[in-house]
């Protein structure tokens, strides 16, 4: 008998090319998803050495961190020479060498850990790389998806693989159930809060439990998608029916004979009985409150109905970091967290930029209007999930409540397009990382769900969605 | 790239722990189609005032540090996005050897890519380096890849660890791509295997 194997170490073991003594192993890849930040020093070292793309096929690319996301894009507009030229630069690359491409004018464009599961590129099973540390966002398909840099892009592009150390496992178990007014997101705050930014570093992290069981995949990519800001390389969650359901008729999705040959190996992939994990976390599904993160690091985690905290309360290096975000963040300890105004709402991102997201928010923003002197963005993850929410009545809501209803991109998740934080802004977002400067300079961020997004915007200030349910 | 065996410098302390990446180089210089001139903007909001003024005291601004090779830096260095351009502005500013007791993992592996060496040592020894590197710019400090060993100032010597393979890698100056091309037939054959157990991929 085989020793019992977590769903990382079969996936990992289905895609090891060769091994070293050391263990340093040469893995195969087999998506390559590609964006306009990360790849064109890395298409560079292509052409100077004469190198093809090994595969091509495997190989997506969509524009997304610079687009605009203004409704006038269409005509071409971007304000920002080095976008434009960055954009360009994409676009040669991705037709030069001929991958898979969605540019700025097809429907189908958006971020890419939003383009990448909706046309099925993402599957169950298999290894997923990006240059971009969301990547994790695709382990929700129980796919081993990580982050990588530069050089690996080119790596990859090269050669199809990468060169790897296997990581430790990690559990993080959610048992129970969530309470209303609690989403995916916020679980997935509530165990970085507990781990810490750096606790799950040298790990990759299986997602498991009945609330996790329970959660769509839109649900199950959220949680993933912050595996990275609690360090892990990657966050998994093992296939189910609500995997297959989500997967199967998807443009790239395998079909007929090869679908049913795909399944029976997707069921093969859980952890089985007794297989070791290094690390364990279990949080009860009804001990998570909504959550806002009150500092600059994404563990900055409080209950809504907390307060901001003191530098004092903290051990270790972590008395000055505080300290130092409390200052960048404008708080004083002790204010109550619903009494903070904010004057900016973002929600979008890879994190919460699909179609369920939208949904609970036009739950919360029917009829409403936002608040004075809030601005309020909604940005869609894909063209799609923006025609799929038209379809539904919800960009009329959106409008109609005062939202601006934008194309699809990462917009002020990083700012490093037209969409920004002034400095001194305060914003509630449902993106991933509330860094220094993150959504523009000087701007200071308060991540949250979509629901808790949109309670901001009704009242100007953090709020406890509880009391609009 | 560049190979990296033994080198003899100023270490510029940066105690505080999750030094992020946007910290390191924010996304306004992500839109660089290069991979050289970032140093300039190394650490960009802490080091400049909004008029392009230095902020005279942080520490690379100051005169014992502007050429500092080495960062002895708190804990969880490097954190959050997968950017290379991270690593890029460290070395182009030029430091080839960040010491913490711990560092992002996609960080950790793009610094070795670009000839630098990123070294985790326990708390201990980072707090005796943090000391030595508070001395100033007459405390040089020598790290030496092949002994795999840090002597400060003072004649201390702090072994560390390092990945064999990675080791390799630095000291011969190789490059990762050329080394698995190496391995062409077994990525074939690799190839060959999956496409007939999974003809979807
Ligand atoms: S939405 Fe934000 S986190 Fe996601 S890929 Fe874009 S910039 Fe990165």
């Amino acid at each position: 008998m085989t020793a019992p194997k977590t769903l990382y170490d079969k996936i990992w073991d289905a895609h090891v090319i060769t091994e070293d003594d050391d263990g340093t192993s040469l893995l195969y890849i087999d998506r390559h998803l590609v964006h306009e930040v990360t790849s064109p020093q890395a298409f560079e070292g292509l052409r100077d050495a004469g190198r093809k793309v090994h595969a091509p096929d495997k190989t997506i690319a969509v524009p997304d961190h610079n687009v605009p996301t203004t409704l006038d894009r269409a005509g071409g507009i971007i304000s920002n020479e080095e976008s434009r030229i960055q954009l360009e630069a994409l676009d040669k690359n991705a037709r030069d060498f001929g991958v898979h491409y969605y540019p700025v004018d097809d429907v189908r464009q958006g971020i890419v850990h939003i383009v990448g599961p909706e046309q099925g590129w993402t599957l169950p099973g298999m290894t997923v790389v990006c240059g971009d540390s969301h990547t994790a966002t695709h382990g929700a398909f129980g796919a081993l998806a990580h982050g990588i840099g530069t050089s690996e892009v080119e790596h990859v592009l090269a050669t199809q693989t990468l060169i790897q150390q296997k990581s430790k496992n990690m559990k993080v178990e959610i048992t129970g159930k969530l309470r209303p007014g609690v989403t995916a997101k916020d679980v997935t705050l509530a165990v970085i809060g507990a781990t810490g930014t750096a606790g799950g570093t040298g790990y990759v992290i299986e997602y498991c439990g009945q609330v996790i069981r329970d959660m769509s995949m839109e649900g199950r990519m959220t949680v993933c998608n912050m595996a990275i800001e609690g360090g892990a390389r990657a966050g998994l969650i093992a296939p189910d029916e609500t995997t297959f359901e989500y997967v199967k008729g998807r443009p790239h999705a395998p079909k007929g004979a090869e679908w049913e040959m795909a399944l029976e190996w997707w069921k093969t992939l859980f952890t089985d009985d007794d297989a070791h994990f290094d690390k364990v976390l279990v949080l009860k599904g009804e001990d998570i409150a909504p959550v806002v993160t009150w500092g600059t690091s994404p563990e900055d985690v409080l209950p809504i109905t907390a307060s901001v905290p003191a530098p004092e309360d903290f051990e270790g290096g972590k008395v000055d970091a505080a300290a130092r975000s409390l200052e960048y963040m404008g708080l004083t300890a002790g204010t109550k967290l619903t009494d903070i105004p904010i004057n900016t709402v973002f929600i979008g991102s890879c994190t919460n930029g699909r179609i369920e997201d939208l949904r609970a928010v036009a739950e919360i923003v029917k009829g409403k209007k936002v608040a004075d002197g809030v601005r309020a963005l909604i940005v869609p993850g894909s063209g799609l999930v923006r025609a799929q929410a038209e379809e539904e009545g919800l960009g009329e809501i959106f409008t109609e409540a005062g939202f601006e209803w934008r194309l699809a991109g990462c917009s002020m998740c990083l700012a490093m397009n037209d969409d920004q934080l002034a400095p001194g802004d305060r914003s509630a977002s449902t993106s991933n990382r509330n860094f220094e400067g993150r959504q523009g300079k000087g701007g200071r961020t308060h991540l949250v769900s979509p629901v808790m997004a949109a309670a901001a915007a009704i009242t100007g200030h953090l709020t406890d969605v509880r009391e609009m349910l | 790239m560049e190979k990296f065996e033994k080198i003899t410098g100023v270490a510029a302390p940066m105690p505080l722990i999750n030094i992020d990446t946007d910290m390191i180089i924010p996304k306004l210089f992500l839109k660089t189609i290069k991979r050289s001139g970032l140093g300039v903007h190394l650490f960009d909001e802490m080091r400049y005032n909004d008029d392009g003024s230095e902020k005279p005291d942080f520490v690379l601004n100051q005169p014992a540090y502007r050429n500092a090779e080495i960062i002895v830096a708190g804990d969880n260095f490097g954190c959050g996005s997968s950017r290379e351009h991270a690593p890029w502005a460290i070395k182009d500013f030029g430091v080839k050897c960040v010491i913490s007791t711990s560092f992002a993992d996609i960080f950790f592996n793009n610094c070795f890519k670009n000839g630098i060496l990123p070294i985790v040592l326990p708390q201990e020894q980072v707090d005796l380096l943090m000391k030595d590197a508070e001395k100033g710019a007459n405390a040089r400090m020598t790290v030496d890849l092949e002994a795999q060993e840090i002597t400060t100032s003072d004649g201390e010597v702090v072994k560390f660890d390092v990945d064999a393979f990675k080791k390799q890698c630095l000291l011969e100056g190789l490059d990762d791509i050329g080394l698995t091309l190496k391995k062409a037939d077994s990525i074939a054959s690799y190839e060959t295997m999956s496409a007939s157990a999974r003809p979807w991929v």
